[in-house]
């Protein structure tokens, strides 16, 4: 930096300049390349362990990747062209990885459909869920931490809400609202996923819990933030209330915020399985279950693939969303 | 015509648990258009705070009560948030120390600069260019365009407070109140930013100063308050000040200062201490009339055939490739027993990566260290832990460099682990060097939490020398204090150094403590040594283009 002022000192062109930033333009690019990279190493060990971990587990594959079906010669002679059991491991591998990477997850011989259609026609739900459930949570958590943050009596019952919403089941939560706005006020439909009123109970009930803990979290970091010598200088600006905590405090407070978003989406997806029973929606949850509780490997096999996939995705989201939030951690030169 | 601003008796306090804590008392203010006016103490003397008031920024739970506080003629103790809000930024802008956290870190300086020309409300928002280059301009910023579009990170020290200067100055305030604008800053580039605050206090604008530093002060302000414990002291003309001060602690102030002509004596009173009263001299025949009689220090004894320090053609390169600098290039010099060599340079020099190598912390790339002329630098780190006892460390922060659940018996007694001293003679060496650095056995219980800074550095010092070291490396070790402390503590360091015969490296930025406190002197800029000798003779007459800039930064007292 020292180097730079001295140059700069000195009245330079500005061509260096533009220079400086294509430079910085590059290293931003190359270190969102390197984590996208480090994000596909992820998922082929995910892909790897689930064939290493097909081949490991006890019994016959064959039996296993039937699963509860009834064992014919047809069937048998069908999964061993399909998964070539017959030739080398390596070459099963790499057939393996090539499927998997074209988003062929073969056949469930229980359901007696490609896993890759049945998963497909599941996701969409489970995903509109996750995502208003997400909404809903980043929604009740920048309101609440922005409004009560470093006053003394809204944070308080502020936090108490919170903790009365963290510490209650979603499913509760969820028969909870059923039970008022379904049952007694006839607000919102009780079960299924055609409307988007559909959505608004169980996103309610998936989201708040979820919100309720990143409202936490951004409170601190907001107060945190509010105490920086900066919000004292920003103050002497005559900003508003408002603009400090919005334009200022929200980014500083968003970092940890974002990672621990980051993770809770990925349990999310878990915790949608049961408010999707509670309100009867169709969804990745229900084949989930049902897959593992009918032993249906390919089906659980691709789950477990997507799931990984998942994680991949939002952890590298987060990183990157680091990265914008916060300049400072960009490649330093 | 009405004053800008007309306090009479000021009291702010924060109550807490039914006591009042008054931190401001008594205190009346006027300062008229025009005028520079500067609030002088150290940490606790409540300038801050009372600069705070006048925006309306003293924070939740403070109390403030006066007879008048009127800013350009309206009676403020009647303002509401919004009032304040109109005000800030209009009438008075704030420019705060250390721009680097003063200014919002994630957002660049264009979104900073617009924010501050508008009426800081979330909604009416716009991007000000065009006002924004020319505010870049007028502090004296190179290439503004660039320069906007930057985070704050990514400016050098000097551009950054100047550009929350110009967030200060943005919408033309009356008044600009400035809380220590140049503390965290290096010698030349404070003189550049005092250098503005000059010339914007030339072209008639009115500016509120608050420092501990006098020397800054006696370049700025027409008129000095200075403030001890929520009161204002003494105050009058600057120059009356600073020549006849009637008022003791200002005295103190002001003998506090390092300097060329403090050399040998003592900065701080000695307290309570009977024997000083023998050792008192006169004063230099050349000594300004505000210095008055000070205490002599004890003599240092200087072995210089016995060469405890040998830094032998050092370089160290950071980096690889076309992104790599040399750090360190071609240093060398010698340290004898009882001799103080000070390191002067500014950040990113060289000098702390020079102590690093020094301490074996750090592999120079070529050239070595001898410690009384046996090699250091090349030994394993299993040879050199042995001999880790003879050189000892004392940083700048030193509540970082304690382990916050030790006591302070633990963490002096922590450095008598190498030299193998334990049970209860080490808790007895402890009490000595807590002696001697006047701390009392009260303290052996205490964690670093429940230290002020001053106690602090005192305990620092006090681990440095408990194992009898040969060789203390201080590196800027009196720099996050303030003036009156800075001065105890160097006091201490010449006693101790005088009484254990130990060699010291000092490392310092402020040529003015350097002068003060040791014997010769090394120069360095981007890594190399650009001028050696006695410190004396170095500033008094310096050879070196870059020496001379940075003697010339110095702030002296008027």
């Amino acid at each position: 930096m020292d180097v730079e002022n001295v140059t700069a000192l000195r009245q330079v062109p500005v061509s260096p300049a533009s220079r400086h930033f294509s430079l910085m333009r590059a290293t931003l690019l190359s270190q969102v390349l390197g984590r996208v990279g480090s994000g596909i190493l992820v998922l082929w060990a995910a892909i790897t362990l689930s064939f290493i971990s097909l081949h490991v587990a006890p019994g016959d594959i064959v039996s296993l990747l039937i699963g509860e079906q009834l064992r014919t010669p047809v069937i048998e002679a069908a999964i061993r062209a399909e998964w070539g059991l017959d030739e080398p491991l390596f070459s099963q591998y790499l057939s393996y990885l090539w499927r998997v990477l074209h988003g062929d997850f073969g056949r469930s011989y229980i359901l007696q459909t490609d896993v890759a259609t049945l998963i497909l026609s599941q996701i969409l739900p489970t995903l509109k869920l996750t995502a208003a459930a997400l909404v809903v949570a980043v929604v009740f958590a920048v309101i609440s931490a922005v409004a009560t943050a470093g006053l003394r009596w809204p944070r308080r019952i502020a936090g108490a809400m919170e903790l009365v919403l963290v510490s209650t089941p979603s499913f509760w939560l969820g028969i909870v609202l059923l039970f008022i706005f379904s049952f007694t006020l006839k607000l919102f439909p009780v079960a299924g996923d055609r409307t988007f009123s559909a959505l608004v109970l169980p996103a309610l009930s998936l989201g708040l819990s979820l919100g309720a803990v990143i409202g936490q979290v951004l409170r601190e970091g907001l107060e945190r933030a509010l105490e920086e010598p900066f919000a004292l200088t920003v103050r002497s600006w005559g900003a508003n209330g408002l603009t400090l905590r919005l334009r200022h405090g929200l980014r500083h407070a968003a970092l940890p915020a974002v990672t621990l978003t980051g993770w809770l989406i990925g349990n999310l997806l878990s915790g949608a399985v049961i408010t999707e029973q509670v309100f009867g929606r169709p969804g990745l949850g229900k084949i989930t279950v049902d897959a593992v509780l009918g032993k249906d490997l390919p089906v659980v096999l691709a789950v477990a693939i997507l799931s990984a996939f998942i994680y991949v995705v939002l952890s590298t989201l987060v990183d990157i969303l680091y990265l914008l939030i916060d300049p400072r951690l960009r490649a330093r030169t | 015509m009405t004053p800008l601003i007309h306090i009479r008796n000021l009291a702010i306090g924060f109550p807490k648990a039914g006591e009042p804590n008054t931190v401001v008392r008594g205190l009346d203010l006027t300062i008229h258009r025009g005028e520079s006016v500067a609030l002088v103490g150290e940490s606790g003397s409540g300038k801050s705070v009372t600069a705070r008031s006048l925006v309306g920024l003293t924070g939740t739970g403070a109390k403030l009560t006066a007879d008048v506080f009127d800013i350009d003629g309206e009676n403020a103790l009647d303002f509401h948030e919004r009032s304040w809000r109109q005000l800030r930024g209009n009438k008075i802008g704030f420019v705060l120390q250390d721009a680097l956290v003063s200014l919002d870190p994630l957002r660049r300086i264009s979104q900073q600069l617009s924010d501050a020309l508008g009426d800081g409300s979330f909604f009416r928002r716009q991007d000000r260019h065009g006002e924004s280059l020319t505010l870049l301009n007028s502090v004296g910023i190179p290439d503004p365009a660039r320069r906007l579009t930057q985070y704050p990170h990514q400016l050098s020290g000097g551009l950054r407070q100047r550009a929350l200067i110009a967030t200060a100055i943005a919408r033309g305030p009356a008044l600009v109140i400035a809380d220590e604008p140049t503390t965290a800053l290096d010698a030349t580039v404070q003189k550049q930013i005092l250098d503005l605050l000059a010339e914007r206090r030339r072209a008639g604008n009115t500016l509120l100063l608050i420092s501990h530093d006098l020397a800054i002060v006696s370049r700025l302000a027409d008129r000095v308050l200075v403030m001890r414990n929520g009161q204002v002291v003494e105050q009058g003309p600057t120059a009356e000040i600073l020549s006849a001060p009637s008022h003791p602690y200002t005295r103190q102030l002001l003998d506090a200062i390092p300097s060329a002509s403090s050399r040998g004596y003592r900065l701080s009173p000695a307290g309570h201490e009977a024997r000083i009263t023998a050792a008192t001299t006169q004063v230099p025949a050349t000594a300004k009339s505000a210095e008055r009689r000070r205490l002599l220090l004890p003599p240092k004894s200087i072995d210089p055939q016995r060469k405890v320090l040998t830094v032998d053609h050092l370089f160290k390169r950071y980096g690889s490739g076309a992104a790599s600098s040399l750090v360190v290039n071609d240093v060398s010099f010698k340290l004898a027993a009882g001799e103080s060599l000070g390191i002067v340079g500014e950040s990113g020099s060289g000098k702390t990566t020079v102590a690093r190598i020094v301490l074996g912390l750090v592999a120079p790339d070529a050239g070595r260290v001898l410690i009384d002329g046996r090699p250091w630098s090349q030994l394993t780190e299993a040879q050199r832990r042995t001999h880790r006892a003879g050189i000892q460390l004392i940083a700048q922060d030193a509540l970082s460099s304690f382990d916050p659940r030790y006591t302070v018996e633990r963490i002096v007694g922590e450095s008598l682990d190498s030299v193998a001293i334990f049970g209860a003679e080490r808790k007895r060496r402890v009490l000595e060097v807590l002696d001697a650095v006047r701390l009392g056995p009260a303290f052996l219980t205490r964690h670093p939490r429940e230290l002020s800074g001053g106690q602090r550095q005192r305990i620092a010092i006090a681990r440095a020398f408990a194992p009898r070291p040969k060789l203390l490396v201080a590196d800027e070790p009196v720099s996050a204090l303030d003036v009156s402390i800075q001065a105890q503590v160097l006091d201490l360091l010449a006693e101790l150094q005088a009484a254990s015969g130990t060699s010291l490296l000092f490392i310092s930025h402020d040529l003015g403590v350097v002068h003060h406190l040791t014997d010769r002197v090394v120069v360095m800029k981007e890594g190399r040594i650009v001028e050696t000798g006695n410190v004396s003779a170095v500033f008094a007459a310096p050879r070196h283009s870059y020496t001379q800039a940075l003697l010339e930064a110095i702030p002296t007292l008027a």
